[in-house]
C-alpha cells in the first residue's frame, strides 16, 4: 500500500477564487525521496501543507477528494500525532524561528525539550546537528541577531533534531552559500539512506538532479508531470513547464545540436564527464 | 561620481565586530555582483553603502558625501536597497501604493509619478498585481515589489540583497532582464548573490567575501578559476565550469557555448 495516497484532491484557500491544487492524484512510497520542484505559484508548498496536515486543521477553505497518511485522511489525523510522524520544515525561513529563545541551542531543541527528552540526549542530539550544519560556534548567539543564511541553517536544524520518520522540507537552502547548499543535500541524502522518506521542495535543478529519486512538476496547481528524475530532468520539453532543466542536460541538448551528440543525455556532472569522455573513444 | 569604502568596520551593538577594514569603490555605470559565505558580513556591507549602518571606523563616501555627515534617508536618495528580507520594508495596503510611497511623500507630479511606476513595474513585471495586498502575495512576489519600490524613486546606485532566493525560471530572467535595462537606464546595479550562474551570467565585476573581509575583486574567470579563493569564500564554479575542469579543457571555460565549442 502506498505510504501517501493523493486521490483527486482539490483545495481552495479561504477568500480566494482560485484552486491552488487541481485534481491531484500521486502516490508516495515510503522511504523514497521526492522532489518537487515548478514554477512560482505552482502549488508546491500547498501540496506540502497538504502532506502535513496543515490543510484542513490550520488552513481552513474548501479541501475535496481524499488525501490518506499511512491509511489515515488527513482530515481524521490528531494533529500532534501527525506532526511527530512527520517534520516540516518551512518555506520561509523568516518565519520558522519562534522568535522566543534567547540563544540557538534553545531554539534548535525547543521541540526535542517539548517531547520532554532527557538533557544529556538532548544536548547531545542539538550539538550533534548544528555541527552538521556548521553552526556549532553559533549556539549561544541570539536568533535574532543572525545573517539570513544562518537563520534559515537554524530552522532547518530544529527540525532535522526531531528524527521523525518522514521529512517534508521546503526550499531549505533559498538563503544559503553553495556550501551550504551542498551540505544541506548531503543531509537530506543521510537521512534517506537512513530509511526515512523525504519530499523536498527546490529551485535548485542541479542538486536535484544529483539526489531526488522521482520528481513531480507542479504547475498551475496540477502535477503537469511526475516520474524518475532521469525522464523527466533530461527532457527539454520541462522547460516548457516554467521551470529549468540541469545544466548538464542543456550542455548535452547543445552537444547535439552542434552536432556532436553524446550517446545519452546527462543530467548530473558524473554522467556528463564519462558521456564526454565515451564520444572520444 | 562612486561609492567608496575606505579602511571601514563595523560593530554590532552587542559588540560583535561583522566587517574588519573592508576598501572597496564602485564606480558609477558598473554593474557588481557581491558573492561568499553566510554570515560573511555581505548584508552588513552594503548597508553601510546606503547609510543603513555607518562604519564605526573609516569611511563611506557616497558621491562625495560621507555618510557620517548626512542621514540615512538623505544617503537614500541616491543609493537605493533592496532588503534580503521583503517583509522588512513593505507597509502599504496595496502594491500601487506602495511602489508610489516614496514619490508622494516627495510631493512629484502626477505625470511623473506615473510614469515612474510605469516604468519600475514593466520591469519587475508586477503589473498584474497593483491592487492586491503585498502581503497576499508568495515571496518571491513581495520581493519584485520592493524592488518596484527602489526602482520608482529612482536612485543613481540599486543594491539588490538576494533577489535570486526562491525566484523560479521566469522571475530569474526577469531579474537579468531587469539590470539589463537598468543599466540601460543609467543606473548602477549591486548585487549579492548565491546563485553562481546568475552572477557570471550578468556582472563583469564579482566581489568575493569572507569572514568579515573582501578577498578577492575581479572577473568571473579570476574569481571562480581560483580554487583557493572559491573554498575560502564557500563559493562554487557554475556546473558547467565544474564539467570543463573535470574535463582538463582549457581556457578557464564558465560557459555552456564555450564548451562545446572546445569539444
Ligand atoms: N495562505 C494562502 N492564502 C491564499 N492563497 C494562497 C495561500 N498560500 C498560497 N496561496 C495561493 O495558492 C497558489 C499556490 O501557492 P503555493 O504557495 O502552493 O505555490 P508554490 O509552488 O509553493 O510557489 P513558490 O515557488 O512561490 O513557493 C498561489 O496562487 C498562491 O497565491
Ligand atoms: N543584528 C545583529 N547583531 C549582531 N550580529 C549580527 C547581527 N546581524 C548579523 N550579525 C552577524 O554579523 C555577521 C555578518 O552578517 P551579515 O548579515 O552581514 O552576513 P551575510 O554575508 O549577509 O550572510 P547571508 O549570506 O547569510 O545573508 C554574521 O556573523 C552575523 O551572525
Ligand atoms: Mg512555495
Ligand atoms: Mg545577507
Amino acid at each position: 500500500m502506498a505510504y501517501i495516497e493523493l486521490k483527486d484532491v482539490s483545495y481552495r484557500y479561504p477568500y480566494t477564487k482560485e484552486q491552488a491544487l487541481k485534481n491531484v492524484t500521486y502516490s508516495f512510497e515510503r522511504g523514497k525521496f521526492y522532489g518537487i520542484i515548478g514554477e512560482n505559484g505552482g502549488g508546491k508548498t500547498t501540496l506540502c501543507n497538504l502532506i502535513r496536515g496543515l490543510i484542513p486543521h490550520f488552513y481552513l477553505g474548501r479541501l475535496k477528494g481524499e488525501a490518506l497518511v499511512d491509511g489515515v485522511d488527513v482530515r481524521d489525523w490528531d494533529t500532534g500525532e501527525i506532526s511527530a510522524k512527520i517534520g516540516y520544515v518551512f518555506q520561509n525561513p523568516f518565519t520558522q524561528i519562534s522568535g522566543i529563545k534567547e540563544t540557538v541551542f534553545e531554539e534548535v531543541a525547543i521541540g526535542l525539550e517539548n517531547l520532554g527528552v532527557p538533557k544529556d540526549e538532548m544536548i547531545e542530539r542539538v550539538i550533534n546537528v548544528c555541527e552538521m550544519l556548521n553552526i556549532e560556534d553559533l549556539v549561544k548567539n541570539n536568533p535574532n541577531e543572525l545573517s539570513r543564511g544562518q537563520r534559515q541553517r537554524v530552522a532547518f536544524a530544529s527540525i532535522i533534531v526531531m528524527d521523525t520518520d518522514t521529512l517534508v522540507i521546503d526550499e531549505p537552502t533559498s538563503q544559503l552559500d553553495p556550501e551550504g547548499t551542498e551540505s544541506v543535500f548531503e543531509i537530506i541524502r543521510s537521512l534517506k539512506e537512513s530509511g526515512k522518506t523525504i519530499i523536498l521542495v527546490e529551485h535548485k535543478i542541479d542538486l536535484i538532479a544529483e539526489h531526488c529519486e522521482e520528481i513531480l512538476v507542479m504547475q498551475g496547481g496540477k502535477i503537469a508531470m511526475s516520474g524518475p528524475t532521469k525522464a523527466i530532468l533530461s527532457d527539454f520539453g520541462t522547460l516548457d513547464l516554467g521551470t529549468m532543466i540541469p545544466a548538464t542536460a542543456v550542455f548535452g541538448h547543445a552537444m547535439k545540436e552542434a552536432g556532436k551528440p553524446l550517446a545519452d543525455i546527462p543530467i548530473t556532472l558524473d554522467e556528463a564527464v564519462e558521456l564526454v569522455e565515451r564520444r572520444g573513444e | 561620481m562612486a561609492i567608496e569604502v575606505k579602511n571601514a568596520s563595523f560593530v554590532y551593538p552587542n559588540g560583535f565586530k561583522a566587517l574588519e577594514n573592508i576598501n572597496i569603490v564602485i564606480n558609477e555605470g558598473e554593474r557588481v555582483a557581491i558573492v561568499g559565505q553566510n554570515g560573511a558580513g555581505k548584508t552588513t556591507c552594503v548597508k553601510m553603502m546606503n547609510g543603513l549602518n555607518k562604519p564605526t571606523e573609516g569611511d563611506v563616501i557616497v558621491d562625495g558625501m560621507n555618510t557620517k555627515d548626512k542621514t540615512t534617508a538623505f544617503i537614500a536618495k541616491s543609493v537605493g536597497y533592496v532588503f534580503q528580507n521583503p517583509d522588512e520594508q513593505i507597509f502599504n495596503s496595496t502594491v500601487r501604493a506602495e511602489v508610489e510611497y516614496v514619490l508622494r511623500y516627495f510631493k512629484l507630479p502626477e505625470k511623473e509619478i506615473k510614469e515612474r511606476v510605469k516604468r519600475a513595474v514593466q520591469l519587475t513585471d508586477i503589473a498584474g498585481y497593483l491592487d492586491i495586498n503585498p502581503l497576499d502575495l508568495p515571496y518571491p512576489i513581495r520581493k519584485f515589489v520592493a524592488i518596484a519600490a527602489v526602482i520608482a524613486s529612482k536612485p543613481k546606485y540599486i543594491i539588490l540583497d538576494e533577489p535570486t532566493a526562491g525566484q523560479d525560471k521566469h522571475g530569474t530572467e526577469t531579474l537579468s532582464m531587469m539590470i539589463s535595462e537598468l543599466e540601460k537606464d543609467g543606473v548602477t546595479v549591486i548585487t549579492i548573490t548565491h546563485d553562481m550562474d546568475f552572477a557570471v551570467a550578468n556582472f563583469d565585476r564579482i566581489v568575493a567575501m569572507s569572514q568579515k573581509k573582501i578577498i578577492a575583486d575581479g572577473n568571473a574567470k579570476e574569481i571562480f578559476w581560483n580554487e583557493d579563493i572559491v573554498s575560502r569564500a564557500r563559493i562554487k564554479k557554475t556546473q558547467i565550469g565544474e564539467l570543463a575542469k573535470r574535463l582538463n579543457v582549457p581556457g578557464e571555460v564558465l560557459f555552456c557555448e564555450e564548451l562545446v565549442e572546445k569539444l
